[in-house]
């Protein structure tokens, strides 16, 4: 196997022998495509990744590379990477997930290894829908969306994501789209090259159960004026004529045409995706069409420590000063006799 | 030398009870660790309130601290005081039924006012309308000789107040004989920082320690002569200090990083304290954000290499069962600690029972068979979490360690054992050589199979909660390969039954009863078994310390004697789980489910009704 390591991987390299079993057009083939594609580009050996999953049609996703994966049970995905991430923090640690999996049942572990900032890739597969239990409605399901479990439309507010993620505090959120290979392989890249959670929410089609969830974002002639790819240093421009841009206005963002109205390029807001206030990341975040372009791309990327380095930290710090050199100084450590 | 009358006893039972704030915990603390170092035997059992400072004066905010030492061997911190020390009126009434006939009661008597004696809801001052009649009552206005000694101190008055509590250890210490020295270092190294604190603690003790002598309420002192304990070095040891050390001996004997992923709960998170404070041993301690996290997060960190442990409480192991069976198929080492309190649901968090040996054996969906593992003492604690952790990496499976809350805030003293006597532990971990190698290929003797650690090249694997293949380990819905592993993941926990030790009798092999109990009631069962035994009677215990796997020989021992009778502190789980596992036998029950330790009176009087039916 030695001679592989050193030559260039490409993207079958990192194919497990199982056979992939999602629905033919799904967006989690794609999904697949694009992140064994980015391992590739990474030169990513095959032992030092771990793919962990919980429950639902995006969990199958370990089974399906070949690395180590551990698939597991429903929502605690996020507990279990940490786990592994600090157990040997040599590992690049990556989470299969859903929307159901993250913002339902393991919406708790889901906030908190964003709050930590444990060196971890986290992919949310978006599809706004529960698809492995045959097509209830899920925590993203827009208002109102009729489901096998909400015949009526459903009466649940839906989360945005992003919000609650940039809320927990998140340092990376990245948003890409299942069709979209080549900027999803470069965004896996981004969120593999940042150190701390990187949390990528991929909008993820689901055509059996919820067909069609992003075409008003994805849709070919919708697409150009829906989607506004941020790069860090570039200004935000899009559109068909790429004479569209975001500007302040107060505390809420506006569209403006450039050329109209005396608005000139100079006007149109920069992506920082590096400012450690998270405040512009949450507006742009949650822009959804018609009235504002769906954000893709790199929202954030703030540097910030991660919970496993300031473990390290902390046990580097003890074993400096160690209390006792070894268990048996512990144990006769204090008041003892000798009878 | 004393001029008084210095009488010999055997044993002796001490409670210290007061206001939460009152400091009972320590005096208690300090009069076990001097008897400790005179190398008497010792049991401790402290009983606190589960608020934290309840109104003051109230029955809800009483803390006690019951400690029984001994010449001879003491089994459990005893079923009655022989001297209560209570520093106000709700101490007394909520001890008072647990003192001896005749027994000595030391009361503060400056907190006997009226206000004080109707919040205890005394209706009149019980020191004067007849409550005490027949104790020896000594009256000490502790309070206020505490204030006296301490004028001119420079300590303020709280201060001050707070000293109190080492005037009735002084004059405990008068009492049973025992030198102030050990109390006068520790007080100097708790207030380093301050001397006017050292000063005035050690002025306080010393004050209450000639009082003792002073008074005519106590005519005499009496002395405990050493244990004869076997030789060795010794030191005073709590149940879940005794756990988080085992682990961290098992951490070190067996190469493998310790990670403990817990979230704090009664009367389980001093264990997570401890460990939290050994880092220098490579120690990884996250404190996570549920109960169900906690055990995920050990179950991710066993995957990766380590020794994933999670400590909780019967409400956490209910959060925890779905994780755990996910250890379990996947095969993977997983520690868990469940320090029993009183249940169901909230119960009773800072009391004991057994309750929850069901749960743990059973309370999984699916055919989830673990290791189930008890400790019966405060300091075989450390030896029950080493071997919790050696079946878990050599076995590869998850192993639920029992304790209780009397267990884990109990003391006693412990001939420390080096790292060196501990057996070895060897984890079936693969290197990167191995060839033909698929996930789940067994050990034919043991059914065990290889541990591949993430980072090792050519052993890419993948494992998780569905059903796999017997031997690759891939996803299998074949109705003939589940049955096969269902099957073969039980054997492999029954296997474990090869190399645990066999049940030990305590007593004589045979006889009339067997008295049959699990974990933490080896104290008071033991005590009993060996006061009838003194008496002439045909009793012998058999402890469980392995529950699942039982020890091989359990239905031998059984059928030696006429009548086994299963003791517990619950309504009977041991007993069922006996029944259906060697039901062969018949098992006659005794039960208490009061959140409190069996004492050995109510023992010794069922075993007799037994014996002469």
């Amino acid at each position: 196997m030695s001679e592989t390591q050193e030559s260039p991987k490409t993207h079958k390299d990192y194919a497990s022998d199982q056979e992939v079993r999602w629905c033919p057009g799904c967006g989690d083939n794609s999904i697949l495509i694009a992140l064994r594609k980015s391992m590739a580009e990474m030169n990513k050996k095959t032992e030092s990744l771990v793919f962990v999953s919980g429950i639902g049609c995006a969990a199958r996703f370990p089974y399906y590379m070949n690395s180590y994966g551990f698939h597991t049970i429903h929502g605690r995905g996020a507990a279990i990477a940490t786990g592994v991430k600090l157990s040997n923090p040599d590992l690049s640690v990556w989470l299969a997930t859903g929307d159901g999996d993250s913002l339902a049942i393991g919406g708790n572990h889901f906030i908190h290894i964003l709050r930590r900032n444990v060196n971890v890739n986290v992919l949310l597969f978006n599809n706004e829908i529960y698809g492995l239990t045959k097509g209830q409605f899920s925590p993203t399901s827009p208002l109102g969306k009729k489901s096998k479990s909400s015949p009526q439309g459903t009466i649940d507010r839906p989360f945005n994501p992003s919000s609650l993620a940039l809320g927990a505090g998140a340092t990376f959120f990245a948003r890409a789209v299942d069709t979209l290979p080549k900027q999803m392989t470069q965004i896996f890249v981004d969120a593999e090259q940042h150190i701390g959670t990187s949390l990528v929410e991929i909008l993820q089609n689901c055509n059996i159960f919820n067909d069609k969830c992003f075409a008003d974002i994805t849709g070919k002639e919708v697409k150009d004026d829906h989607q506004l790819w941020l790069e860090h240093g570039a200004p935000m421009i899009f559109g068909a004529d790429k004479n569209k841009g975001l500007k302040l206005k107060g505390f809420e963002l506006e569209v403006v045409t450039i050329g109209e109205n005396g608005v000139t390029e100079n006007d149109v807001l920069i992506h920082d995706a590096e400012n450690q206030s998270p405040v512009l990341h949450q507006l742009l975040a949650s822009m959804r069409p018609p009235e504002f372009p769906m954000a893709l791309g790199v929202i954030r990327k703030a540097k910030t420590i991660t919970y496993d380095q300031l473990i390290e930290d902390q046990l580097a710090a003890s074993k400096k000063n160690p209390v006792h050199g070894n268990v048996n100084e512990l144990l006769f450590s204090g008041e003892t006799w000798e009878i | 030398m004393p001029s008084h009358n210095i009488a010999e006893l055997e044993h002796v039972v001490i409670k210290f009870a007061g206001d939460s704030g009152d400091g009972m915990q320590l005096t208690g603390t300090q009069f076990t660790d001097t008897s400790a170092l005179l190398g008497n035997d010792i049991a401790t059992f402290p009983d606190f309130p589960a608020e934290i400072r309840a109104p003051q004066g109230t029955l809800a905010g009483v803390s006690g601290f019951q400690v029984h030492i001994g010449k001879i061997k003491i089994y459990t911190p005893g079923d009655a005081a022989d001297v209560l020390v209570a520093m106000n009126p709700a101490a007394l009434k909520t001890n008072l039924a647990m003192v001896k006939p005749a027994g000595t009661i030391i009361l503060n008597t400056n907190s006997f006012g009226k206000k004080e004696y109707e919040r205890a809801h005394y209706e009149s001052n019980p020191i004067e309308d007849g409550t005490l009649k027949g104790y020896n009552v000594v009256e000490a206005p502790i309070s206020s000789l505490t204030r006296d000694a301490l004028q001119g101190s420079g300590l303020d008055g709280k201060s001050i107040a707070r000293c109190k509590n080492m005037f009735a250890l002084g004059m405990v210490y008068w009492l049973f004989s025992r030198p102030l020295e050990q109390t006068e270092r520790f007080i100097e190294a708790k207030f380093k920082e301050n001397e006017l604190l050292i000063e005035g603690n050690k002025k306080v003790l010393r004050v209450g320690y000639n009082y003792a002598e002073t008074i005519e309420a106590l005519s005499s002192s009496y002395t405990i002569l050493p244990a004869k304990l076997d030789a060795g070095v010794y030191r005073n040891i709590m149940g879940n200090e005794a756990t988080a050390w085992g682990f961290l001996a098992a951490s070190e004997r067996s190469g493998r990083p310790l990670f403990l992923g817990s979230y704090p709960i009664t009367p389980a998170s001093n264990i997570l304290h401890e460990l939290s404070k050994h880092k220098h041993f490579g120690v990884k301690v996250m404190q996570a954000e549920d109960e169900i996290a906690a055990v995920c997060i050990a179950i991710g960190a066993s995957f990766g290499g380590s020794l994933g442990i999670t400590t909780t409480s019967g409400p956490g192991l209910a959060l925890k069962s779905e994780a755990i069976g996910l250890a379990m198929i996947a095969e993977l080492p997983l520690v868990v600690v469940n320090v029993q309190r009183g249940g169901p649901s909230t119960g009773l968090p800072t009391k004991t029972e057994q309750a929850d040996l069901l749960q743990a054996l059973y309370g999984r969906n699916g055919e989830s068979p673990v290791v189930v593992i008890a400790a019966s003492t405060p300091s075989n604690c450390f030896d029950y979490a080493y071997q919790a952790s050696k079946i878990a990496l050599e076995h590869m499976t998850p192993v639920i360690l029992l304790t209780d809350g009397y267990l884990a805030n109990g003391s006693e003293p412990w001939k420390i054992k080096k790292t060196e006597q501990l057996s070895d532990i060897d984890p079936p971990i693969l290197d990167k050589d191995e060839k033909d190698w698929y996930p789940y290929i067994r050990d034919q003797e043991t059914l065990v199979r290889h541990w591949a650690l993430p980072g090792i090249e050519n052993l890419e694997h993948r494992i998780g909660g569905l059903e796999k293949d017997f031997i690759t380990g891939n996803v299998s819905y074949d109705p003939e390969n589940h049955e096969r592993m269902c099957r073969v993941r039980e054997d492999k926990v029954q296997k474990i039954a090869d190399v645990i030790p066999e049940l030990q009798v305590e007593g004589s092999d045979g006889g009339e009863l067997l008295v049959v109990g699990w974990g933490g009631t080896y104290g008071a069962l033991a005590n009993a078994v060996d006061r009838l035994t003194t008496s002439g009677k045909s009793v012998s215990l058999a402890q469980f310390n392995y529950i699942k796997p039982l020890p091989k020989n359990t239905a031998d021992v059984f059928s030696r004697f006429k009548t086994i009778v299963v003791c517990e502190l619950n309504l009977g789980q041991f007993s069922k789980y006996l029944r259906s596992t060697l039901p062969q036998f018949k098992y006659e029950e005794y039960h208490k489910i009061q959140g409190m330790p069996f004492t050995v009176a109510e023992l010794c009087t069922h075993f007799e009704k037994i014996l002469t039916k």
